[in-house]
């Protein structure tokens, strides 16, 4: 083990005791931050739709969603003079932005216009600046965990998001489908001690324990169904999960959900995109009751990598694009409004002839919550996001 | 020689006398080369104490999958250098005859890539000429059940060729090329055509030139399909394929091209698909430039015959001879050497490797024309390789195919799909990486917490016998299996030396063989390599 390795597994192993020591006392009421990453591209133009514009309905003779109907919630659901949220986020999103907990940011995403799944997901977990060479152990939460000290961070994904990848071992599990818990107390800690000394140990702690903290929280919705109450499944169980753990024990959460790269059969109020984001925005909705009063002391932002082509294609979908729309929820911030730098949507205003212009820079959007989430001096800010700015979209 | 721990002396029955084991730990030593003093380091601080002067067993765990007892019964009967020399001479024969007939049984055995596309299309297009669409569903799916069950075939193989072949060394690099040029069975008709891609494009190649293995993916249906190549085509440039030919298989990201370069070897590639039912109608002067090569087409009419600069150079060839001068021309190149030097070394010794070995085998690259025996064989030799011992940590493939291997000791599984579902749950499927830059190579791609708990789980399948892997996939007959014992000679001989103090302190611990079994498969030592 060379120097720096150690001063890395020493790190980790402080951190991941710091966070055991915490893990068991009263949930203390505090900032919270979960970032839901959209894997493949939403399409962002059929969800937060610009339905003012004449050329969206030009460009999308097929697929696109009708202008809200007063008084109809089978329609869209106005949030101002030009844009309405899509029908199948109506009941959940929808009532959350009518209650001034949802805002949108149209024209957000990034500079990376390499159109590429891959690079694009990359830089953006990274959040590091575009030019210059990428260091792959360093996300943007990472970072953001470490100006915190120790920000409870935990990914609850099937391995460790880039975004999360840092110094400091960070604790990651699937909520998907959680199997019955596979070790008691006593071979988990024989499993422990087993790497005592070694610099997998902060990991190998974290996750025995994430482990029974989950089969725990299971017992919980085991008692919950046996006194009849409404059993949910899906991404609605999974978001429940989630925001069990983040009301008890973390407070920086990152999620993420796939199935968004829709360049056949698309649909329009409904359809394949629609049946997608009806379970998200359910999950999300779910999300936000079981955080209680702590829904208060917490903001989500929900991203994709791209948007995607302003036209639809042959085949009723549409193909990779540029701008998207970011979702910032929350039950303390200033919404019920779009927020950030518009312009008109015309075919004039598009990138390349092609998809939305990026305006509000993700690290910006980003930077400017953070900032006002957990008060963080420029100093902070510039080590999470290096050399960008943040944008003060006064939401919080 | 430390005390064999209480449980296994009452449960395993099958110690071997200190008298044995200390015969044959000298054996090895002999063996061995001397590691170079002072500088390695240890994969565990507290193992140091634990690492005997021999370091034959830790070799024959890198050099194969994983140590069992037939291994080290070849590696003490021929020496270090004689096993390596019988793992550079392919065995026509290297399966043992249970498992060569449970891969003969398979249908991928048997599938020619180029007629199963021509069959795929057929079937489509009856499919969609069906009226009734209750019909019309019906063989949709079972088209669909075939593809998922010939790419599961091709793991299933690959798994099983893995575990038991005694070309262990060859195994580990068909692995590691499969992952370098990585395809995904989720796109477009691959499923159908993975098994072939490992086993005629790959395969055949794995220890032979560099260039070969480039030439065969560039030409097998698989490859042409997943990066697109096969709708390259003049005035239609498609330049996926080309980007990735030079970012992820020959040059690498920093090799020095630009994306001009990227546009012109698109342009070289135009033409280059696959083959359909009937060879393409050509004008005369074009037939001489056509060439079919198996499911691989050069369709001349379909080329763009302008000229073209790759890398600063004017390509002079023309035709499919183009695309054989773009990557000699991309093989010649230092940035190649350095980039496949690099590549091997990560994988076979350290996550970051030292300069001077990328540097001594880039050397032997150009000497050798990039002949990857003679790379393996100078980096095996290297101080670097023998001080990175026990340091490299395994790879789900390479923890999964070790411990069946440790655990089980020869014995022929029957069922594959708790091993093929353990890959996907550890995040390493076969065939399955989506993106063609392939699985990490390094440690923290498979560290992460929640890594490390799914694999004690696995770890405890295995070490408790209860996965399944010996009950018959037809469903037939239940047999039961029983848990392995690995307190078995090749663990009191061969393991328990280079177990640390708090290893062998938590095994004192376990109450029953299985819980033994599971904590020794999960310990630090056996998760690395």
């Amino acid at each position: 083990m060379n120097r720096r390795e150690i001063l890395i597994a020493g790190g980790g192993l402080a951190a991941s005791l710091a966070r055991r020591r915490v893990a068991f006392a009263a949930p203390a009421s505090g900032p919270r931050f979960l970032l839901v990453f959209l894997r493949g591209g939403y399409d962002c133009a059929n969800v937060v739709v610009p339905v003012s514009s004449p050329f969206y309905y030009e460009a999308r003779p097929n697929i696109a969603i009708a202008k809200p109907v007063r008084e109809d919630p089978a329609t869209a659901l106005a949030l101002d003079a030009d844009w309405a949220l899509a029908p199948a986020l109506r009941p959940t999103i929808g009532s959350l932005y009518t209650a001034g907990q949802a805002a949108f940011v149209p024209f957000a995403g990034t500079d990376d216009l390499s159109r590429s799944h891959f690079e694009t997901q990359d830089s953006i977990e990274l959040g590091q600046p575009l030019q210059g060479s990428r260091d792959f152990r360093s996300g943007f939460l990472a970072r953001l965990n470490g100006v915190l000290g120790d920000g409870r961070p935990i990914a609850f994904t099937d391995a460790l998001p880039l975004c999360l990848r840092g110094r400091v071992d960070v604790p990651n599990i699937s909520l998907r489908n959680v199997g019955k818990p596979t070790f008691d107390d006593r071979q988990a800690h024989l499993l422990k001690s087993m790497f005592e000394g070694h610099h997998l140990e902060p990991a190998v702690a974290d996750g025995l324990e994430l482990r029974a903290t989950v089969a725990r929280e299971m017992d919980t919705e085991m008692q919950d169904a046996n006194r009849g109450a409404v059993t949910t499944k899906g991404f609605e169980l999974e978001a429940e999960r989630v925001g069990r753990l983040m009301r008890d024990q973390y407070r920086i959460g990152f999620l993420d959900v796939g199935g968004w790269d829709t360049h056949v059969n698309e649909g329009g109020a409904q359809g394949a995109l629609a049946a997608n984001v009806e379970s998200l925005g359910r999950g999300l909705h779910v999300f936000s009751q079981t955080l209680g009063a702590e829904w208060h002391n917490t903001v989500v932002v929900v991203l994709s990598e791209f948007g995607r082509t302003f036209h639809e294609n042959g085949n009723r979908g549409t193909d990779h694009g540029h701008g998207s729309v970011h979702w910032v929820l929350g039950g303390s911030i200033a919404g019920g409004r779009m927020a950030g730098e518009q312009v008109r949507v015309a075919r004039s205003t598009l990138l390349q002839d092609r998809d939305y212009p990026v305006l509000n820079d993700y690290r910006g959007v980003l930077g400017g919550l953070f900032r006002r989430l957990w008060g963080l001096s420029p100093a902070q800010l510039e080590q999470v996001f290096p050399g960008a700015p943040p944008l003060d979209l006064k939401l919080i | 020689m430390r005390a064999a721990p209480a449980f296994p002396r009452r449960f395993a029955g099958r110690c071997v006398s200190d008298a044995a084991v200390i015969v044959t730990c000298s054996v090895l030593a002999a063996c061995a080369t001397p590691p170079p003093g002072g500088s390695h380091p240890a994969a565990h601080p507290a193992a140091g104490s634990h690492r005997t002067a021999d370091s034959g067993s830790l070799w024959l765990d890198r050099i194969t999958f994983g140590i069992d007892s037939q291994s080290v019964a070849a590696y003490r009967r021929l020496g270090r250098a004689g096993f390596l020399d019988q793992q550079f001479d392919p065995d026509p024969h290297p399966l043992p005859p249970a498992i060569a007939g449970q891969i003969a049984t398979l249908e991928v055995e048997h599938l020619d890539a180029a007629q199963e596309l021509i069959a795929i299309n057929e079937e489509n297009k009856r499919i969609n000429g069906l009226a009734d669409p209750a019909a019309k569903q019906a063989a949709r799916k079972s088209l669909n059940d075939r593809g998922n069950r010939l790419a599961y075939e091709a793991a299933r193989r690959l798994l099983l060729e893995a575990v038991y072949s005694r070309d262990q060394l060859r195994e580990q690099m068909v692995w590691f090329w499969l992952n370098h040029f990585s395809v995904f069975q989720g796109k477009a008709n691959l499923r159908w055509l993975v098994a072939d891609y490992e086993a005629r494009a790959i395969r055949p190649r794995a220890l032979g030139h560099f260039r070969d293995l480039v030439m065969a993916t560039l030409a097998h249906p698989a490859m042409l399909q997943y990066l697109d190549n096969a709708q390259n085509a003049a005035g239609h440039v498609n330049e996926n394929y080309a980007r990735e030919l030079m970012e992820l298989h020959t040059l690498g990201v920093t090799g020095g091209y630009t994306q001009k370069d990227v546009q012109e070897l698109a342009r070289v590639l135009t033409g280059v698909g696959v083959a359909g039912g009937t060879p393409a109608h050509l004008k005369r002067e074009l037939e001489g430039f056509y060439r079919r090569d198996g499911a691989m087409e050069f369709n001349p009419a379909r080329h763009d015959f302008g000229a073209k600069t790759l890398l600063g150079v004017p390509i002079t060839a023309q035709g499919y001879a183009e695309i054989e001068q773009a990557v000699d021309r991309l093989i010649a190149t230092p940035a190649c050497a350095q980039f496949v030097s690099r590549k091997l070394a990560m994988y076979f010794v350290a996550d970051q490797p030292p300069e001077a070995l990328i540097k001594r085998l880039a050397t032997t690259f150009h000497r050798t024309d990039g002949d990857i025996t003679a790379m393996l064989r100078e980096l095996i030799r290297s101080p670097e390789f023998e001080a990175s011992l026990g340091t490299k940590f395994r790879d789900p493939f390479h923890f999964v195919v070790g411990s069946i291997r440790l655990a089980y000791e020869g014995r022929p599984i029957l069922n594959t799909h708790p091993v093929v579902n353990w890959l996907n749950g550890l995040g390493e499927p076969l065939f399955g990486h989506q993106t063609p830059e392939g699985y990490p190579l390094t440690e923290s791609g498979w560290a992460s917490s929640g890594q490390m708990s799914r694999r004690f789980e696995i770890a405890r399948a295995i070490g408790s016998g209860s996965a399944g892997l010996f009950e018959p996939e037809d469903g037939v007959a239940k047999i039961s299996a029983g848990f392995p014992r690995l307190s078995s000679r090749t663990y009191y001989e061969e393991l328990e030396p280079r177990l640390s103090a708090t290893t062998l302190a938590a095994l004192d611990q376990a109450t029953s063989q299985q819980e033994w079994n599971t904590l020794l498969l999960a310990s630090p030592e056996l998760n690395y390599r």
